[in-house]
């Protein structure tokens, strides 16, 4: 290692809004090591990764690089300075060929007319990624490939541009074990080279595999840097999650009936596999794991959204097929989907006509709709949710913060009185306030006799919330705890794959 | 089709407040002015029956544009409505002229044909999951070339007396000294009456919005997105097929080019009624108003001698400044 | 996508051993020429569109703008006999491209979805036609003679106008395929989120896209009057914009934007130019065009349809 670091943050401070997002976070990034990043969601990474390359400009601290402050203000200021970031979701074209998203505006030319040189573009492509050692060939049409390739693909472009800091956002997230140990060779390579990585990732097996030094944060505080040899996993966890629990929710454990949902062996080809689980009347069942894991598939499949290659669905003990949503919600299912802004609402649609929209029918006399029934109902139901920002229901949908936003759509589901209730991260993007009061009303469904099933990628809310916890990883259940036994530690095992920890647990 | 520069990038709230702009009160005013801009011009302008007389030339635009309300409001668009006019026409009047059909089963054949082409739309469009751009494109060329393989150039003029001249067909003076109102103009209004109701005031016409404003969300939430566009398209090769008949009242003849480009008439009818393109947003009342507005333009236009054609000129321009003007004014305001 | 290109080059194939068979006349010089001399206008035009189409815009009133183009310079040879061909054809093909530039502020920087913009361009040329013309047609006399020699004679066995269509042809071919714009174009109907986020100037290539289209209509408006000997108002470039888009998409261009060829278009032109000479010459009679236009489009876009869903099955099976 050199005398200084390539690339030293000091004292970063953001906030959004007011809202403290990272507090004096301070980190040396050295040539040739790969740095791993980690923290729960919403501990500030993303937020360090768009400082870092541009995206954001921090509200006090300071960035050396070489040991000379400069001022990364643009997305183009981070790449004049040699630093790259890699999405999580890959920037792609996918009409065009894999040398072209790689050079596409820059591509060699030649000649007085400075036409494109297609040939020598293929070879320095191949170049590109040969050197990462990828078997991908540069004239692949883009879209015709995985993601894991999409991801190689843009480590190639960062190259191809002189990259000496590669910034990757959770690039296993959505990977096979075989691809992310593909992955993790170019990574070595890369470090070889003497580029400085920052590598986020949740799968602690992943982080002591590939990482030279941990770094930690904690809801925007920089908790601890440390190096793989001198910690544990178990520690590291303890980094992470150290917030006391009860300062978040409790729920008491209510009455538990009979099972309403029941899937057998659901297997989405490319998905998951041999899903099988039950919720019964009253209970919420949480299922955790990683993004990627296969969680929202697997409800979007239950749901009819998607349809399933094998396994049987069945509602009270009877067997169902279920080939779109419009059935799902006949039989008494609902779906908050994870996506609330495309899946969930109609933004310029009124809170009324959102809540009432999978019931139409019922506010409805031989088609004609009664339109008062229908605000009169809304307004029960929003007063109901505490919905409080609206001015009243007839305003529209894409006006209200996250949280009442995701109040509308509880509301729309509560009004179809299902018997069954999905819930895909209920929580995700919306404040404490409304997050409490989201998770009081799941309390009272389920005391109600509704049977929940809670996907949420953050453990202390499943871990308040569930009676039973689910994990998946990699299109497959990978654990079942019920309350009394399950840990983070545990769930946390369980959805990296890493058997050691729950032993230690 | 999603354009890659048109759509407007700011967030859907933004997009909310820009319609709040409220273009039908644009088009009132555009009509009104209209109105007295005509009747300052020429004394004839204010002939009522005339003017209500002048109606029925435009009056398939009118009955067309109606359906086509629902199609772009659900988020889609279709083209082919002329040709289906022009099919439904032809093939009415030789199954009535040439295969001896009497007039009461053509017509009754027609309306059912024009309802067929236009699910033959929809099922394209659902299952092979086509924009709708692209399959009535094809259907554009498809059911007129029919008409013409059916006709080619020859035109079918033996109809029935009783079937012949609907347009001369008047309400007569009844209840107030009101002025005859022709036939067509009555199925038109009562046509726009039924649909606006339908639009604004049923369930089906909820879903047409909401499918209109995000068919994903709207999926989600239960709503068979696919048979309510089946339906829409159906019920617009419906009313394409009704106006091929009114056409062919008027003018005694059926031929496969009638009502050639109308169905870009009654696009800009819609669009001008500040219906959005994108689909979500838009009234019948909107739709109706520009309806009257094109009328009264073209009449007087028409009295001060300006060809059809220069008429296309002034609504071309009409239906630019009202998608420019808002977008205009919203960013000023920022 | 080579598939297409080969399965319309089988189809073009087909289609003519077939007429062959039925008329043998099919394939004589004469008829082969007439063949060519039909196409031209068509392609250049669909040059254009192909541009257009590939940035996901749709541009509707190219027909109007090669009519008003070709009123216009059609007027400066009827009040001025002696005005110089090559300055009338640069007449022309600058309002082309001024027409065009109009529709790209409208859907850049005004921000008009295309199909509205151009919907209204469409009338709005269609117009300014009858302004200009006062609704007066410009005959056979007032067309110079040597603007007509373009499709009769040239310096090889192709007429002019052929040969005019063939560099328009080539010089897409090159700007799509060897400039980094070109390139853009793809990019930005490939996913303008992406564009953006890559730095592409998506409103300026845009914008490029249109008034090159202009231009190339304006073109077109010239070889019509060449060809026909005469412009009318109502009549010259109207209902054009469906043909045109029609051999873009047959050709395999997507709707949606982000791929599609030169060479696929021209062979959609060629398709569409066959169909009509078929018809003509084997007395199958013409009003079978259009609907055999319509089933075309409409087999050309299903089969696409169909494939890529097989290849995004392929690729979801790929990832895991």
């Amino acid at each position: 290692m050199t005398a200084q670091p390539l690339l030293s943050a000091c004292g970063i401070s953001k906030a959004f809004g007011g809202t403290p997002v990272l507090q004096n976070v301070s980190l040396d990034l050295w040539p040739g090591e790969v740095h791993v990043l980690m923290g729960e969601n919403g501990a500030g990474k993303s937020t360090f990764n768009k400082i870092l390359s541009g995206v954001h400009t921090p509200d006090s601290g300071e960035i050396l690089l070489n040991g000379q402050a400069v001022s990364i203000a643009s997305p183009a200021a981070a790449q004049a300075h040699g630093i790259a970031l890699l999405h999580q979701e890959p920037i792609i074209f996918p009409d065009l060929d894999v040398a072209e998203n790689i050079f596409v505006g820059r591509q060699p030319q030649k000649g007085p007319w400075r036409s494109i040189n297609w040939h020598s573009m293929y070879e320095q492509a191949g170049e590109l990624l040969n050197s990462l050692g990828v078997q991908i060939d540069p004239h692949e049409r883009m879209g015709g490939l995985s993601v894991a390739a999409h991801q190689m693909v843009e480590m190639a472009r960062a190259m191809s541009q002189n990259a000496r800091v590669l910034i990757m956002d959770e690039p296993t997230a959505s990977l096979s074990p075989d691809e992310v140990a593909d992955l993790f060779r170019i990574v070595r390579d890369l470090r070889a080279q003497g580029v400085a990585l920052v590598f986020i990732s949740h799968r602690l097996e992943e982080v002591f595999e590939i990482g030279d030094r941990i770094t930690v944060l904690r809801d925007g505080e920089f908790v601890n840097t440390v190096t793989p040899a001198e910690t544990t996993k178990e520690e590291i966890i303890r980094m992470m999650v150290g917030r006391p629990l009860s300062s978040l929710f409790e729920r008491e454990a209510g009455s538990i009936g009979e099972p309403l949902l029941k899937v057998e062996g659901l297997t989405r080809t490319g998905h998951f596999r041999n899903i099988s689980f039950e919720v019964k009347a009253g209970e919420i069942v949480g299922m955790a794991g990683l993004v990627g894991a296969g969680r929202t598939e697997v409800s979007e499949a239950i749901f009819g959204v998607t349809q399933l290659d094998a396994g049987k669905v069945f509602l009270d003990g009877k067997p169902v097929n279920i080939r779109s949503p419009r059935q799902a919600v006949q039989l008494g299912l609902a779906y908050v989907p994870e996506d609330r802004q495309q899946h969930g609402l109609l933004l310029s649609m009124t809170i009324a006509e959102n809540i009432t929209l999978p019931v139409l029918k019922q506010f409805a006399q031989m088609g004609w709709l009664r339109a008062r029934q229908e605000r009169e109902v809304a307004q029960q139901y929003t007063a109901k949710l505490h919905l409080r920002a609206a001015r009243d229901v007839s305003q529209a949908a894409g006006e209200l913060s996250g949280g009442n936003q995701q109040k509308v759509v509880l509301a729309k589901w509560l009004l179809s009185q299902p018997r069954v209730l999905i819930l895909d991260e209920p929580t995700r993007g919306i404040d404490i306030g409304a997050k409490a009061e989201v998770h009081r009303i799941m309390g009272e469904l389920a005391s109600q006799g509704m049977a929940i099933l809670m996907i949420s990628s953050e453990l202390p809310e499943i871990l308040a919330m569930s009676d039973r916890v689910l994990v998946m990883r990699e299109g497959r259940l990978t654990g079942e705890f019920n309350r009394a036994e399950a840990t983070q530690e545990k769930i946390m095992a369980a959805a990296t794959g890493q058997q050691m920890v729950e032993v230690a647990a | 089709m999603e354009p890659s520069v048109a759509r407007p990038v700011g967030s859907p709230i933004s997009r909310a407040l820009e319609h709040k702009l409220n273009r039908e009160f644009v088009a009132v005013g555009l009509l009104l002015l209209a109105f007295f801009v005509g009747s300052r011009l020429s004394t004839q302008f204010l002939d009522a029956s005339y003017l209500l007389d002048t109606t029925s030339v435009y009056i398939e635009t009118g009955i067309i544009a109606t359906a086509m309300t629902f199609i772009i409001i659900s988020g889609n668009i279709d083209l082919s409505v002329a040709s289906t006019l022009a099919l439904v026409a032809c093939v009415t009047g030789v199954l009535h002229a040439e295969h001896g059909l009497a007039m009461g089963p053509a017509i009754i054949c027609g309306l059912l044909l024009g309802a067929l082409l236009g699910f033959f739309n929809g099922l394209l469009i659902t299952w092979l999951r086509l924009p709708s751009l692209t399959v009535t494109l094809g259907t554009f060329a498809l059911y007129r070339g029919l008409a013409q393989v059916l006709l080619g150039d020859h035109s079918v003029s033996n109809f029935p007396d009783w079937f012949v001249g609907i347009d001369s067909i008047h309400i007569a003076r009844t209840l107030f000294h009101n002025p005859p109102i022709p036939a067509p103009l009555i199925i038109f209004l009562v046509l726009a009456l039924i649909a606006g109701a339908v639009l604004h005031r049923t369930v089906l016409g909820r879903w047409t919005y909401a499918i209109g404003t995000n068919s994903t969300a709207s999926r989600y939430s239960g709503i068979a997105v696919d048979r309510v566009t089946l339906l829409l398209f159906t019920f617009s090769g419906f009313l394409a097929g009704l106006s091929g008949l009114i056409m062919t009242s008027r003018l005694g003849i059926a031929k496969y080019d009638m009502g050639l480009g109308l169905e870009l008439d009654a696009i800009t009818a819609v669009v001008l009624g500040g219906t959005d393109i994108f689909g979500g947003r838009g009234t019948m009342f909107g739709t109706v108003i520009t309806f009257f507005l094109i009328v009264v333009l073209r009449t007087g236009m028409g009295l001060h001698n300006i060809k059809p054609e220069q008429q296309m000129l002034v609504l071309g321009l009409l239906l630019i400044f009202s998608i420019v003007v808002p977008n205009l004014l919203q960013r000023n305001k920022r | 996508m080579r598939f297409r290109e080969i399965g319309i080059l089988v189809f073009l194939v087909i289609l003519a051993g077939a007429t062959t068979v039925r008329e043998p006349r099919f394939l004589s010089a004469k008829n082969l020429t007439d063949i060519l001399l039909d196409i031209p206008l068509l392609m250049v035009v669909a040059m254009g569109m192909t541009m257009i189409i590939l940035s996901r815009n749709i541009d509707l009133s190219v027909g109007s703008t090669l009519g008003l183009s070709a009123i216009i310079v059609g007027f400066i040879f009827k009040s001025n006999p002696n005005f110089p061909v090559w300055a009338g054809a640069i007449i022309g093909i600058l309002v082309g491209l001024l027409l065009g530039a109009l529709n790209g502020i409208l859907v850049t920087w005004l921000r008009v979805p295309a199909i509205i913009a151009t919907l209204g361009t469409l009338n709005v040329f269609r117009g300014l036609v009858f302004v200009v013309s006062g609704g007066q047609e410009v005959g056979a006399n007032d067309i110079p003679p040597s603007l007509i020699e373009l499709s009769r004679t040239s310096p090889i066995q192709l007429p002019w106008i052929v040969i005019f269509a063939v560099l328009v042809t080539i010089a897409t071919h090159l700007f799509l395929r060897y400039t980094r714009t070109g390139r853009e174009i793809y990019a930005i109907g490939s996913s303008p989120k992406a564009a953006r986020l890559r730095g592409i100037q998506v409103e300026k290539v845009v914008f490029l896209a249109f008034t090159l289209t202009g231009g190339f209509a304006g073109l077109a408006g010239i070889m019509y009057a060449s060809r026909y000997g005469f412009i009318n108002p109502l009549t010259t470039g109207a209902g054009l914009e469906l043909s045109v888009i029609a051999a873009t998409i047959i050709g395999g261009t997507n709707i949606l934007g982000g791929s599609g060829s030169v060479p696929g278009t021209v062979l959609g032109c060629l398709l569409l130019g066959v169909i009509n000479n078929a018809l003509v010459i084997t007395n199958l009679s013409a009003f079978w065009q259009l609907a055999i236009y319509g089933v075309v489009i409409l087999i050309a876009v299903a089969v696409d349809s169909l494939i890529r869903r097989q290849l995004e099955r392929a690729a979801v099976d790929q990832t895991r």
